[in-house]
């Protein structure tokens, strides 16, 4: 081997690695945004095409137009109005074709009213959606402090499909080997949802459902003998976070930061929005979808019998703010109805220090 | 200053790169040159910059003094002092002052009549952190990307820029020169050791020559990289350990957004599976 061939070599070798590196990489230039001092790194970092995409991917449809009111309560009209008797009959009819608009497009009204009465219960569609316009009222009424004036409608997670695309339910661990390594946690497999790292694969049923403590972050310098979390529990909460910046197209850094990530001081106000969302999460988990797997056949339920759930994705779809921002809620104020929020509220359950 | 009996004859005028015989001389031990002057002035004007900034600033617990770069809003362009302008400069300054005394090296070998490995290993250090303060910023489109110039305040930006990507630990270069890092301590030790044994062979022994280094190693692993080999071995590690440091932070923003564990999606789509 002559000499001039092996110098070659070098270069060639180390552009052929750097083409590897690169391959599956962005080009530049990304956006960034600062979300703290300057020189700290609080950056939201994005790929604006990326971001213009998922905004072009949602169709919106057109709100439908205003009716002048018909001066009668639907439930005068209708029988078994359980939710919505209160609202006037043509605001009522409206409501009902953009529930169909948002929910079953291809199958109209008969996915939940099935023969001639529509005021049967027969179908089980219908005494889920009745649950769900209840659902949506509460999130309205009584979580503003994450979904603002916004809110949301139906289509914020159907988007024009029976079952809203990202949902989750219970399922078997991933599959390892017998014996002492049969059970890894969740862990060491690539887990779609924590970002695909090979962090626990179910970081729902600890928070979202059950009422784990997620902070593992000690508040003092030394050990004083309390026992503090360990190793395993730290990962799961970071199999948390990770769902939520994939849920949210979000980084670390837009909310937290790292210098110290229990802390309020110095992190990102938007954090605040995220501990009130992850408690909604929560509530509506147990309140109203995992009660309802009574009411569900078994083709609607997770692989171990559950009904499906939702969390951060049912709603953001890789957004920060779920279609964008679009506010379909003023369209349909009979979906802000207060008429049952409250008791379980936010507005008085602040975030400890 | 004393003088081994030989070292006068290295003392000879020339081989500079620039300004001919100006402070082509010696204080001293030291080489001056025309690079050691620029690069006092750099160091000087630096940190007399920084000291100024640590002045403007809430504290001067050594911890906790901070310059920052300028608000991502400045973009490329200039920023007022106290709002990230001073940053600017001592980036200028420290720049100045680097690369002076990478030209100070490299005059000093051609005195020498040596290679550049020198100065062209600690290039490769200013690479890095040229990478970190010009490279990405710019490929970033703002200055406010560079670190800040604070003991703790610039181990705050790493953290908080590792999480930028979520999982810092995914980013394959980061990968391959933690590696690289962790390779060049075993090489050294491995190197240190083996020198120290043999010149230590224990009362009344005669010290050992590199037959004995290399005999050990082909006992023990079947193969001896050599006494010249393992200084090319341990610079090529620790020279790739800096590159690919530069590597992993100027592919973190430029040219990827997301959470680095999300990168490995091309492996987990190899249809190979």
């Amino acid at each position: 081997m002559n000499r001039k061939l092996r110098v070659g070599g070098t270069p060639l070798l180390g552009g052929l690695m750097l083409v590897l590196l690169l391959t599956g990489c962005e080009p530049p230039l990304p956006a960034t945004d600062q979300q703290g001092f300057r020189g700290t790194g609080m950056l939201e970092v994005d790929n604006p095409r990326r971001q213009e995409a998922k905004l072009a991917a949602i169709v919106i449809p057109d709100p439908l137009p205003q009716v002048p009111a018909s001066g009668t309560r639907s439930g005068d009209i209708y029988q078994n109005v359980q939710v919505l008797g209160d609202l006037d009959v043509a605001e009522f009819t409206r409501f009902m074709t953009a529930i169909t608009q948002w929910v079953a497009p291809e199958q109209g009204c008969t996915y939940c009213h099935a023969g001639a009465d529509f005021a049967e219960d027969d179908v089980y569609t219908k005494v889920v959606s009745r649950r769900m316009i209840q659902m949506t009222q509460q999130i309205n009424a009584a979580w503003s402090a994450h979904v603002g004036d916004t809110g949301v409608t139906c289509f914020t997670c159907h988007q024009g499909q029976n079952v809203p695309s990202e949902m989750w339910a219970m399922s078997p661990e991933p599959g390892r080997s017998a014996g002492l390594t049969a059970s890894s946690a969740g862990q060491n497999m690539p887990a779609t949802n924590a970002a695909l790292s090979s962090l626990p694969a179910d970081p729902f049923s600890p928070y979202l459902l059950g009422n784990t403590n997620i902070r593992v972050h000690t508040m003092q310098a030394l050990p004083d003998g309390t026992p503090l979390p360990g190793t395993k529990q730290a990962e799961e909460t970071y199999a948390l976070m990770m769902h939520i910046s994939d849920a949210l197209g979000v980084n670390c850094t837009y909310c937290h930061n790292s210098q110290h990530f229990a802390s309020w001081e110095g992190n990102s106000p938007k954090r605040v929005t995220a501990w009130h969302g992850i408690r909604m999460v929560r509530s509506l988990n147990n309140e109203y979808l995992e009660p309802l797997g009574s009411a569900l056949p078994e083709n609607r339920l997770g692989p171990l019998g559950d009904a499906p759930k939702v969390n951060c994705t049912t709603c953001h779809r890789g957004l920060n703010k779920p279609l964008g921002g679009a506010n379909l809620l003023q369209y349909h104020p009979e979906l802000a109805s207060a008429s049952l929020a409250t008791e379980s509220g936010s507005a008085s359950n602040m975030p400890p220090n | 200053m004393s003088m081994l009996s030989f070292e006068r004859k290295y003392r000879i005028r020339g081989g500079t790169l620039l300004g001919g015989d100006l402070f082509d001389f010696w204080a001293g031990p030291f080489y001056v040159g025309l690079f050691g002057v620029t690069g006092i002035f750099f160091a000087i004007l630096g940190t007399l910059l920084i000291i100024w900034g640590a002045a403007m600033g809430p504290t001067w617990n050594i911890w906790q003094i901070s310059i920052a770069p300028p608000d991502l809003s400045y973009g490329l362009a200039l920023a007022p002092l106290a709002e990230g302008g001073l940053w600017q400069l001592i980036t200028i300054c420290a720049l100045g002052a680097f690369v002076s005394w990478a030209l100070r090296e490299v005059e000093i070998c051609r005195k020498l009549g040596m290679g550049y490995h020198v100065p062209f290993a600690f290039s490769v250090a200013i690479f890095a952190y040229f990478t970190l303060v010009v490279i990405r910023p710019v490929l970033m489109g703002a200055w406010g990307h560079g670190f800040p110039y604070g003991i703790l305040s610039h181990l705050d930006w790493v953290s908080n820029v590792g999480y930028q990507y979520l999982h810092f630990h995914y980013n394959p270069a980061h990968m391959i020169a933690v590696t690289l890092f962790f390779t060049t301590t075993l090489a050294l030790a491995l190197h240190g050791s083996v020198i120290l044994a043999a010149t230590n062979p224990g009362q009344g022994q005669t010290v050992k020559g590199a037959e004995y280094e290399n005999g050990f190693f082909r006992d023990s692993i079947g193969y001896s990289i050599g006494a010249l080999g393992i200084h090319r071995l341990g610079l090529f590690l620790a020279l790739s350990a800096g590159f690919f440091s530069a590597v992993c932070i100027v592919i973190s923003g430029p040219f990827w957004t997301r959470g680095w564990p999300e990168w490995w999606n091309w492996w987990l789509n190899l249809p190979i599976w």
